[in-house]
């Protein structure tokens, strides 16, 4: 960090806010006694540097000044404190290099080099006004590194290249989505997720509830305890815009799975587990039963075991107990299976009757048990 | 009693001090001596220099004790008082450490620092430094700061103790320096090096520990290791500030303020500071004989004897008026000569204020006393601005209403005070009624316990002068001030030497003419006493004779001049605003055949035939003190005591409404006296106070 001083001359004579700022001034002010209305200083002085093109001039200062009546000093020194202040002008699209190890150890020093050539010194501003850079301290986004900010938003996993054509991009007046630069989602492995793919770590199956030895059998619970349930949200990413064919690739990839699932079932590859592994069975489209009508099959189970090849209530009411133990180890659902009497109740659906619990599925009473249910 | 206070084990050695002290504080009572940077008692605590860290047993690090309450401290587990050590390795460790820290970015300019003899940073590494520096990069510069024309920088030097910056927010109550930037490269500077305007900001140069701030006109003039120093009362305003005159051979080289609580706590303001190079110019150092209308040197037997020629007619055509910075001496002498005489017309107040005439001392001094101030709480200023009549006050009355919540009221120019005041009208006029208006002052007025009520001199002008004064007076009977426990009721004046001419009795005596009578022709021969502030134009044929020290617009006009000292040049008697008598050391010769003030009008007496009694100032004083039991004690503020005076209510007021608004007291702080106008700071000061500086850059 070198010495930070105002660019009066750049600065001109006067600053006013945008009339669209006013609102936003008036909410941090709000937020504070009127006697105590310095508190808002960072806000505004944010909000300035907002206005007066990604830096702030000496007159924004005074104006904030004037707006909060405090001395200009006492300004002057929270503008100075706070490197995110920027006291020179900057260019239209303002890089914060992030240096700080993470980055550097993963190339940040080649960006600069990047910088260096594009763009020139730190904190110039190339003579078309639309770059200028600086290096920054940490922007927390290690996991992607190296990255850069510009303006206000990330630029992740960048190659010397990547960076080069964004700059050439802006320089040239094409804006650029943000996010990452390389083949994956946000934060995920690149090229796709690599462990946790199983989606019984979502549904909440794997929950069992622990057993303290000496203590009273806990009370079984009817259904999956409602904290365990669902899978955690994933929200649709929030770069939906970038143009980027990798996420394509990733999509076309997930279709071919499903397609191939049935004869993935036999040969998916499963982990050594104890007891004996059901036979799988194949079955036309629309012959499936529906196995959520079992108690304690919920949609998440119905598509692991349908991954088993195990498709007809016929299936289960057939299974040994050797098939159960490896079933529930399988699913991760120690004891569950005879808990829960599945072989009985398939026993019964599969001769046609229906169960206390398969009616109320039926009269779709039960949520979890719904196409879009979460368990 | 046991609740307010707190044991403690200092360096093995048992102590109970109250809670709310510091722990540095208590250490100090223990006979411990602390070393510290940023510390000062009259400022905030900051403790960011880290140089006052002692050692607590049981805790895990060295404590700061400036930042270490006592009562916050925490007993042993067995129960006993806590063990504190200012002394031993580990504290001697902790010390070195940071010293060397302190040390890694100051330069090694000793040498040609002028803090050097005088820096605490010096003093404390000779004790906790290495002989040595183990660092071997670059060591950090940073630019100079221009803070105006007292204050010198040389930033490298700052060590971020931050004293500087809260005296201007705190006592001061100019919020214009500040530390910017972050980490290394923070820096003390004003707003975009715009100068200091406060009238008290040379006192960042006493605080500054190191020599990053220092004073502009005393760079490189002495060593203070070669100055004589003399502690001594200042004379620019009413205050009679403690001060140290430091000279070398026969000339000042700065004055520094000396610690009175009771007036000037330890600050100063800046034209007391830095007056010193206007007692070195323009100086009257021989007597001088108009002849032509040209001023000619003069033997002293020419002058008295021209000057005796002058004092023989008419008495009743003659007159003496005392300037602002008269001592009691020569205003004595002078007004003994001229009764002698039968000259009835004698004037000590230049300026016309109506004061002093019923002979009632209360009347024209400040009762309460400057430090009542801080005990006080609602102050009603009439006609005063002590921000420039008072500056160092002013900053007694700011942290009064910042740590009192002193509420302050004014009827006068609406300036600013550096305090949040009520503005309750801008002349006399206002004064009609004003106890009973009905305002949020003037509810805590009636409410206060203790309130006062202070008239400055500009209040007093004019033929309403005596109105606004009973009016003040009455004001304070009004509101119950006046009692055996609090007078709240005085004059601030703003010339040093006016109320001890008061207490001789320097006003017109029976029939004779006050000072705008005599300037308008009253008389035929006129005396000046140092009296430079008067519009002498209306004099037309009047002889005048100019007693004084400094060649003003008094001696410009003059027909014989007599050279008399300065008040650095002799030992006075000068009485301040509160009625406190106090002494001048004579710190230098007076310059070249200048004499004393009083031994002038003595030899004179000798002339005319009527010699006066006393040989010596010490026989002068002799008789001061017999005439007069006010001079009996020095030092002394009489306060609440004089109260028995004020009881009795004054005339009603008549002339109020038609009085005009006060104004100003002088058109420019650093000008109002000769020495001042003498002075080349003083005129830069000035300057840059009109806004014609020129910007300079940092050096």
């Amino acid at each position: 960090m070198a010495l930070r001083r105002f660019d009066i001359e750049a600065g001109g004579d006067s600053f006013a806010f945008k009339p669209e700022t006013e609102p936003t001034i008036a909410f941090w002010l709000g937020k504070y006694p009127e006697d105590k209305k310095r508190s808002a200083v960072i806000p505004l002085l944010w909000l300035a540097q907002k206005d007066n093109a990604g830096w702030l001039s000496e007159p924004a200062m005074r104006e904030v000044a004037d707006r909060l009546e405090m001395p200009y000093i006492r300004v002057y020194e929270v503008a100075t404190f706070y490197t995110m202040f920027r006291l020179q002008p900057v260019g239209k699209h303002h890089i914060q290099l992030c240096g700080t190890t993470p980055c550097m150890l993963r190339g940040a020093n080649d960006l600069k080099k990047v910088c260096e050539k594009k763009i020139g010194k730190k904190m110039a501003v190339t003579d078309d006004g639309r770059l200028s850079w600086e290096e920054v301290e940490c922007l927390g986004a290690c996991v992607n590194a190296p990255m850069v900010q510009i303006n206000d938003y990330y630029y992740e996993d960048l190659t010397p290249e990547s960076f080069e054509e964004i700059l050439g991009k802006l320089s040239n007046g094409v804006d650029v989505a943000p996010g990452t630069f390389v083949d994956r989602i946000n934060s995920a492995p690149e090229g796709g997720v690599t462990s946790l793919k199983d989606d019984a770590c979502y549904d909440g199956s794997r929950n069992s509830i622990a057993r303290i030895p000496n203590l009273p059998e806990a009370t079984k619970s009817e259904e999956p305890p409602a904290e365990a349930a669902g899978k955690p949200d994933r929200p649709a990413p929030t770069n939906v815009d970038r143009e980027e064919p990798t996420k394509q690739e990733v999509k076309a990839d997930s279709k071919v799975v499903e397609q191939d699932n049935a004869e993935k079932a036999g040969s998916a590859e499963v982990p050594e587990i104890e007891g004996d592994r059901p036979e799988a069975a194949s079955v036309t489209a629309g012959e499936e039963d529906n196995l959520k009508r079992i108690k304690g099959i919920g949609p998440k189970n119905e598509d692991q075991l349908n991954e088993l090849g195990i498709y007809k209530f016929a299936q289960i009411a057939a299974w040994s107990d050797e098939n159960v133990k490896w079933v529930e180890g399988y699913l991760a659902f120690r004891g569950r299976i005879s808990r829960e009497d599945w072989i009985g109740q398939a026993k019964a659906l599969a001769a046609g009757e229906d169960t206390e619990f398969s009616r109320r599925v039926d009269a779709g009473d039960v949520e979890s048990s719904q196409e879009e249910g979460g368990n | 009693m046991a609740d307010d206070l707190f044991k403690l084990n200092i360096d093995g050695r048992d102590i109970e001090v109250p809670k709310s002290y510091t722990l540095m504080q208590a250490c100090e009572e223990a006979g411990a001596e602390i070393p510290r940077f940023c510390y000062h008692e009259r400022l905030s605590i900051a403790g960011n220099c880290r140089m006052c860290l002692v050692q607590w047993k049981g805790a895990p690090k060295p404590i700061a004790s400036c930042a270490q309450t006592v009562g916050e401290m925490r007993m042993n587990p067995d129960g006993t008082p806590p063990n504190i050590l200012t002394k031993g390795d580990y504290v001697e460790k902790a010390r070195n450490g940071v010293m060397e820290f302190l040390l890694i970015n100051h330069p090694l300019d000793c040498p040609i620092c002028d803090q050097g003899g005088e820096c605490d940073l010096q003093d404390q590494a000779m004790a906790y430094g290495r002989s040595g520096s183990r660092y071997d990069l670059n060591k950090r510069a940073v630019e100079n700061k221009n803070m105006g024309p007292l204050v010198k920088t040389i930033m490298t030097r700052c060590i971020q103790c931050t004293r500087c910056v809260r005296f201007a927010a705190e006592v001061a109550g100019v919020e214009e320096i500040g530390m910017i930037s972050r980490g290394e490269d923070a820096e003390i500077t004003t707003y975009l090096e715009e100068s200091l305007t406060s009238e008290l900001s040379g006192n960042v140069i006493d605080l500054c520990p190191v020599g990053a701030l220092t004073s502009k006109p005393y760079a490189y003039n002495a060593r203070p290791w070669e100055l004589r120093k003399t502690e001594s009362i200042d004379v620019m305003d009413a205050l009679g500030s403690a001060i140290r005159i430091d000279a070398k051979g026969d000339a000042v080289m700065r004055i520094m303020p000396v610690i009175n609580e009771e007036v000037n706590e330890e600050w100063l303001s800046d034209k007391s500071r830095f007056i010193w190079d206007g007692l070195g110019r323009q100086r009257l150092d021989k007597p001088y004989i108009r002849e032509n209308g040209k001023l000619r040197p003069a033997s002293w037997g020419e002058a008295l004897s021209a000057t005796a020629e002058l004092l023989k007619g008419d008495a009743s055509r003659m007159g003496i008026i005392a300037g602002n910075l008269v001592e009691v001496e020569q205003a004595k002498a002078a007004l003994d000569l001229a009764r002698s005489l039968g000259i009835q017309s004698t004037d000590c107040r230049p300026a016309g204020a109506k004061y002093g005439l019923d002979g009632v001392r209360e009347r024209y001094i400040l009762n309460p006393t400057l430090m009542g101030v801080e005990e006080a709480d609602a102050l009603l200023l009439i006609g005063v601005n002590p921000r420039v009549e008072a500056a160092v006050w002013n900053a007694r009355i700011r942290k009064a209403w910042l740590w009192n919540d002193l509420k302050v009221g004014v009827v006068g120019e609406p300036v600013d005070l550096t305090y949040d005041y009520e503005h309750l009208g801008i002349g006399a006029d206002s004064l009609a009624g004003l106890f009973s208006r009905d305002s949020v002052f003037m509810e805590a007025f009636r409410n206060a316990k203790r309130p006062m009520v202070v008239v400055g001199e500009q209040a007093l002008l004019g033929d309403a002068g005596l109105d606004v004064l009973n009016a003040a007076h009455d004001l304070a009977l009004e509101a119950s001030a006046i009692s055996e426990d609090w007078t709240g009721f005085g004059v601030l004046h703003n010339a040093a030497g006016r109320v001890g001419a008061l207490d001789v009795g320097f006003v017109p005596g029976e029939g004779g003419a006050d000072t705008a009578e005599m300037l308008s022709g009253g008389v035929d021969t006129l005396v000046l006493l140092g009296a430079d502030e008067l519009d002498l134009s209306g004099l037309g044929s009047t002889k005048t004779i100019y007693v004084g020290h400094h060649g003003d617009a008094g001696a410009s006009k003059a027909d014989i001049i007599l050279p008399c000292a300065a008040y650095s040049e002799l030992d006075a008697t000068y009485v301040n605003t509160e009625g406190r008598v106090q002494m001048t050391t004579q710190a230098v010769q007076p310059k070249g055949e200048a004499k004393d003030g009083w031994a002038i009008f003595r030899a004179l007496s000798d002339v005319l035939g009527k010699t006066l009694s006393y040989d010596s100032d010490a026989e002068l004083r002799q008789v001061l003190r017999e005439q007069n039991e006010v001079f009996a004690g020095l030092g002394f503020a009489p306060g609440a005591s004089g109260h028995a005076a004020l009881k009795e209510a004054p005339a009603k007021p008549q002339g109020l409404v038609k009085a005009r608004p006060f104004e100003a007291p002088f058109a420019d702080f650093y000008l109002t006296n000769p020495i001042a106008r003498a002075s080349k700071t003083m005129a830069e000061c000035s300057l840059m106070k009109r806004g014609l500086e020129t910007p300079v850059a940092a050096e």
